[in-house]
């Protein structure tokens, strides 16, 4: 329902385009250099876990295949979404949770705009829109720091690493790498606004509810990356 | 009906519970054209909530709510928009938004309604002029006092000139001087402007206040308040007592003070 209204809200008058923007910025720009350190040291430390394995094997050369598909299929989507979560998606609750206890809300309401459309549609469209881009620029990140480690500790050709990786990605992993981030920040959206308007007993019921989505918010996230796995390798497996 | 001559709100056997807990039960009432009806009772037997019910904020389990001779019991969200604009609420701590200036604040309601920065900014300097805050206009919320935040939220229910206000406990926990100014407010809105509304207050010094004095302009062109002189003065502030979720008064300041009821008296005390 709360999806429903807050899409309606923009085919209605007024639509909240710069409230979107901000939460955009605010969402998106803020949570870009987090992304990026923990993408560089996820990948650089896949390469590293990886490195001494597939040595074992003769197979070091393989070592960026393995980088970019751990990344672009899992872990750039999920770690994306779980530093979302933990960043923006609190952020959301406590706004929205302060403002229900301190009946901004009711005042909001009172005043003649539908807190649905002003607060919950623009964050939820800068979710929808800034969790893929910044999951890319994690892989892009985590893919270089793969590379950092791959050249420096083990002595692997540039080219070898990169030609790996451009070996390991197909339209399905994009596809995938793309649909789990879009999910991921819908479910952020979802969970971390209907737990801030649902926010009762004052400052201490704004750190329940903090707490609440973030959990609910990471627990949903691993729960759907599972189904959207098995419904990426089906559509791939579909002649 | 003539508009003139249609109750600004009404209750009739308005029901409200929240799980087991009866808020309201079968409360019945009618807040006249240019009237205040002020709300009294302990704390919790549903003064603040009254007041949501009448800006559809909560819906009753029974009974109806009519605001300008409209039956909105059942109104959605979206036909509620339309009459919340004929409303200004004033919430118990003013419920500023943080994150805007008094300037935004006030002019909130024009800028949702797509008006143009001129108008807003000439309409929140004039109310912000009427609430006696024209200094504080850059502001933000948190600059501000407990008098003030009340205040500013005052100015903020002004804006589109509401028929009908709605005031949450607006003196509570302030100063005596301060409260004294939100009620000269309020008496200035009643007496001058012909604003109709529902006052929730437990300090009887507010109620006193609104019942026996009343807000004029004098020979020189200023405002002026001064105690009631003739009965139809008293007149335009109303009673009414909740215990329990129920009516237990209804009257207006005389009848309330020489009332035999021990609750009554010694909620007076």
């Amino acid at each position: 329902m709360l999806v429903a209204r807050s899409f309606r809200g923009l085919t209605q008058r007024p639509v909240y385009v710069r409230e979107t923007v901000t939460q955009m910025d605010i969402i998106g720009v803020g949570t870009l250099p987090i992304t990026l350190l923990a993408g560089f040291f996820i990948g650089a430390v896949l390469a590293l876990q990886t490195a001494k394995t597939l040595q074992s094997f003769g197979a070091q050369n393989f070592t960026g295949r393995l980088v970019a598909t751990s990344l672009v299929r899992e872990l750039g989507p999920v770690l994306t979404a779980i530093l979302l979560a933990g960043r923006s998606g609190s952020g959301i609750t406590a706004e929205l949770g302060s403002m229900k206890v301190s009946e901004q809300i009711d005042a909001m309401r009172a005043l003649g705009t539908d807190p649905i459309r002003k607060l919950v549609m623009p964050r939820m469209m800068a979710l929808l829109l800034m969790a893929p881009v910044l999951t890319v620029f994690g892989d892009l990140v985590g893919v270089f720091g793969g590379w950092v480690i791959a050249t420096t500790l083990l002595k692997l050709p540039t080219s070898v690493y990169l030609s790996s990786v451009h070996e390991a990605l197909n339209y399905n992993d994009i596809f995938g790498g793309l649909l789990k981030p879009t999910v991921f920040g819908l479910i952020v959206a979802i969970v971390g606004c209907r737990s801030g308007l649902r926010t009762t007993g004052g400052t201490v019921g704004v750190g329940r509810s903090t707490t609440q989505s973030v959990v609910v918010s990471i627990l949903l996230i691993l729960i759907s990356d599972f189904f959207l796995t098995k419904l990426v390798i089906a559509l791939s497996s579909t002649p | 009906m003539p508009e003139d001559s249609r109750n600004a709100i009404e209750f009739r056997d308005v029901v409200l519970t929240f799980g087991p807990q009866v808020i309201l039960d079968g409360v019945s009432f009618v807040v006249r054209p240019g009237e205040t009806k002020i709300l009294m009772g302990g704390s919790g037997t549903g003064k603040s909530t009254t007041l949501k019910l009448v800006l559809g904020l909560l819906k009753p389990d029974s009974g109806q709510i009519l605001v300008d001779g409209e039956d909105v019991t059942h109104y959605k969200e979206s036909q509620m928009m339309k009459v919340r604009q004929k409303i200004g609420m004033v919430f118990q701590d003013g419920a500023l938004f943080d994150s805007l200036s008094v300037y935004q604040n006030v002019g909130y309601r024009l800028a949702e309604q797509g008006a143009d920065e001129e108008e807003i900014e000439e309409t929140v300097q004039r109310t912000l002029r009427f609430v006696n805050l024209e200094q504080a206009i850059s502001k933000m919320p948190s600059e501000l006092s407990g008098g003030m935040r009340r205040r500013v939220g005052i100015a903020r229910a002004l804006v589109g000139s509401p028929k009908i206000i709605l005031y949450d406990e607006p003196t509570a926990g302030l100063d005596p001087p301060t409260a004294r100014t939100i009620c000269e407010l309020a008496m200035k809105l009643r007496d001058l402007e012909g604003v109709s509304s529902i006052f929730v207050t437990h300090r009887i010094q507010d109620a006193t206040s609104l019942a026996r004095e009343h807000a004029t302009i004098d020979d020189n062109g200023e405002l002026a308040i001064v105690k009631n002189t003739r009965p139809e003065q008293n007149a335009s502030t109303q009673f009414i007592v909740l215990r329990s979720g129920k009516i237990i008064f209804e009257g207006d300041g005389e009848a309330l003070w020489s009332s035999t009821d021990p609750f009554i008296q010694k909620f007076l005390e």
